[in-house]
């Protein structure tokens, strides 16, 4: 019954599926990060600027951004990110589109968990002398960060899925590969669901459990 | 004092006025702080004793009037305030401890990162302080472990340990179970003693009748009284005062 696996490269998709999510993952996590400083920040500009950008990329759907990253930058503005061939570029130019949306859930996320920080920590650090970088960098952020590793790890199981979206603009990842084979294999259209939700299954289902873990370990206790 | 005109007050308010919208929280506050002196700082609820506290390093804008500490008019931002509240150590009523971090680390975090003192050296001095306020054997655990008497105290050390020419209390005592009162007031008791200027909020009468050379009383924004304790306690002028040291005593 599974023989005609073996002509399709399952686990190679998935394994774009996942090196998708993990650099997506890690710029949201840092362009995210800056946005919630951003919009903490004592300076107006920077304020506005971050809020604008984040009105305007979680109101648009993500197969607007992806499909703007390969047609607007990369065919219209010549962008290739250094990638040497059109598979290279457009694979880089997904994980652009995916880090410039997933990162407004991240500010997002770590906004609130700013918020669950007493006031107090961040007056008593500034009575101290340290600056407002400082201040944010090393006592407020690694406080909301423990707070919020729930809410991050949804985002991350929802960029997961996400990342499905690449395939719009032929990125080889899972999905791109399960259209295909719906296709060359009519007979087995169920069978080949069940393979790709299983795929997914086993890719966010431990990142759950084991962020679930460590954010009971990380909890900062008041 | 003889020492007036080469060395300024360390803190001198002159003219001060704060709004909270349309209350007005201080009223044309004039008062001085000289070195080695303690003031505490008495008076109602709402009186804006906190506030007046929290003018001195800025953590609250004044509109209008001058601050100075240690001769130097408050800057208004930036790293010359950072640096001016460096200088100015404070405690607040509710410890504000770093919650995600040791009592060591929360008393040489600052040191580090704002003097640049090596992590050798902020350690021993950290040590050193934490030995003197009586919680050296604290010194690995999380804040939320400590009572609160063992909280404050770690708090003392942790501003002192940016070696302060001045020390602000607001209100040190108010959030703890009355048997850990005493134990921060002997740590205030001994950093008077070794002529620390100190500006403490607080309803401790005895504290102030013991440490302070002077007593300031507010109400409604206004400093009322300015005397020692000893006239305070037992001839206020004022009705106000007279109010409020009756409302005291009879509790
Ligand atoms: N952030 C704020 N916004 C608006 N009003 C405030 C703020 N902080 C204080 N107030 C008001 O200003 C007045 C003075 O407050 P302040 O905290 O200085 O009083 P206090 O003398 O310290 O009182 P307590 O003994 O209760 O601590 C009060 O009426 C208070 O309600
Ligand atoms: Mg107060």
């Amino acid at each position: 019954m599974f023989d005609f696996l073996s002509e399709y490269d399952v686990l190679g998709a998935f394994w774009l599926t996942v090196q998708l999510t993990f650099f997506s993952a890690i710029g949201a996590l840092i362009w995210g990060t800056i946005l919630a400083g951003m919009r903490v920040s004592p300076v107006p500009l920077m304020r506005g600027f971050a809020t604008a950008y984040i009105n305007l990329m979680r109101n648009t759907p993500l197969t607007l951004i992806i499909l703007a990253c390969s047609l607007g930058l990369n065919q219209t503005l010549g962008m290739t990110l250094a990638g040497q061939n059109f598979e290279q570029q457009n694979y880089r130019l997904a994980i652009l589109g995916f880090i410039a949306y997933t990162a407004t859930f991240v500010c997002e996320s770590i906004r609130s968990g700013i918020n669950t920080v007493p006031v107090g920590q961040a007056e008593a650090a500034r009575a101290l002398g340290l600056g407002f970088t400082q201040v944010l960098g090393i006592v407020v952020l690694p406080q909301a960060f423990r707070s919020v590793i729930g809410p991050l790890t949804s985002v991350l199981i929802a960029l997961t899925k996400n990342t499905t979206i690449a395939s719009t603009i032929g990125v080889a990842e899972a999905s791109l590969l399960m259209s295909e084979m719906i296709e060359n294999e009519s007979d087995k259209i169920f069978l080949v669901f069940a393979i790709f939700a299983l795929g997914f299954v086993i890719l966010t289902l431990p990142t759950g459990l084991i962020l679930g873990w460590v954010a009971k370990k990380a909890a900062v206790k008041r | 004092m003889s020492t007036a005109t080469s060395a300024p007050p360390m803190i001198k308010a002159s003219g001060v006025n704060k709004y909270f919208g349309d209350l007005h929280v201080l009223k044309e506050i004039d008062f001085e702080v000289p070195r080695g002196q303690v003031v505490v700082v008495l008076g109602p609820s709402g009186s804006g004793k906190s506030t007046l506290c929290r003018a001195i390093n800025r953590l609250e804008p004044i509109n209008s009037g001058e601050i100075q500490v240690d001769g130097k008019p408050l800057p208004a931002e930036g790293k010359a305030l950072a640096a001016l509240r460096a200088d100015v150590g404070m405690v607040f009523q509710q410890f504000n401890l770093f919650a995600h971090k040791t009592i060591l680390d929360n008393v040489t975090l600052a040191p580090q990162k704002v003097r640049k003192v090596s992590s050798g050296d902020a350690r021993k001095t950290a040590m050193e302080l934490l030995e003197r306020v009586g919680i050296a054997d604290q010194a690995q655990k999380y804040p939320a472990q400590l009572s609160g008497g063992q909280q404050q105290r770690a708090a003392i050390a942790r501003a002192l340990a940016m070696r302060p020419k001045v020390m602000l209390f607001d209100e040190p005592t108010s959030a703890l179970d009355p048997e850990m009162v005493q134990e921060v007031l002997d740590t205030m008791t001994s950093l008077a003693d070794e002529g620390m200027t100190m500006l403490v909020v607080t309803h401790e009468m005895g504290f102030a009748r013991r440490a302070a050379h002077r007593v300031v009383f507010m109400s409604d924004g206004e400093i009322v009284e300015d005397s020692t304790p000893s006239d305070f306690f037992t001839a206020p002028k004022s009705e106000r005062a007279k109010d409020f040291l009756g409302k005291i005593l009879t509790h």
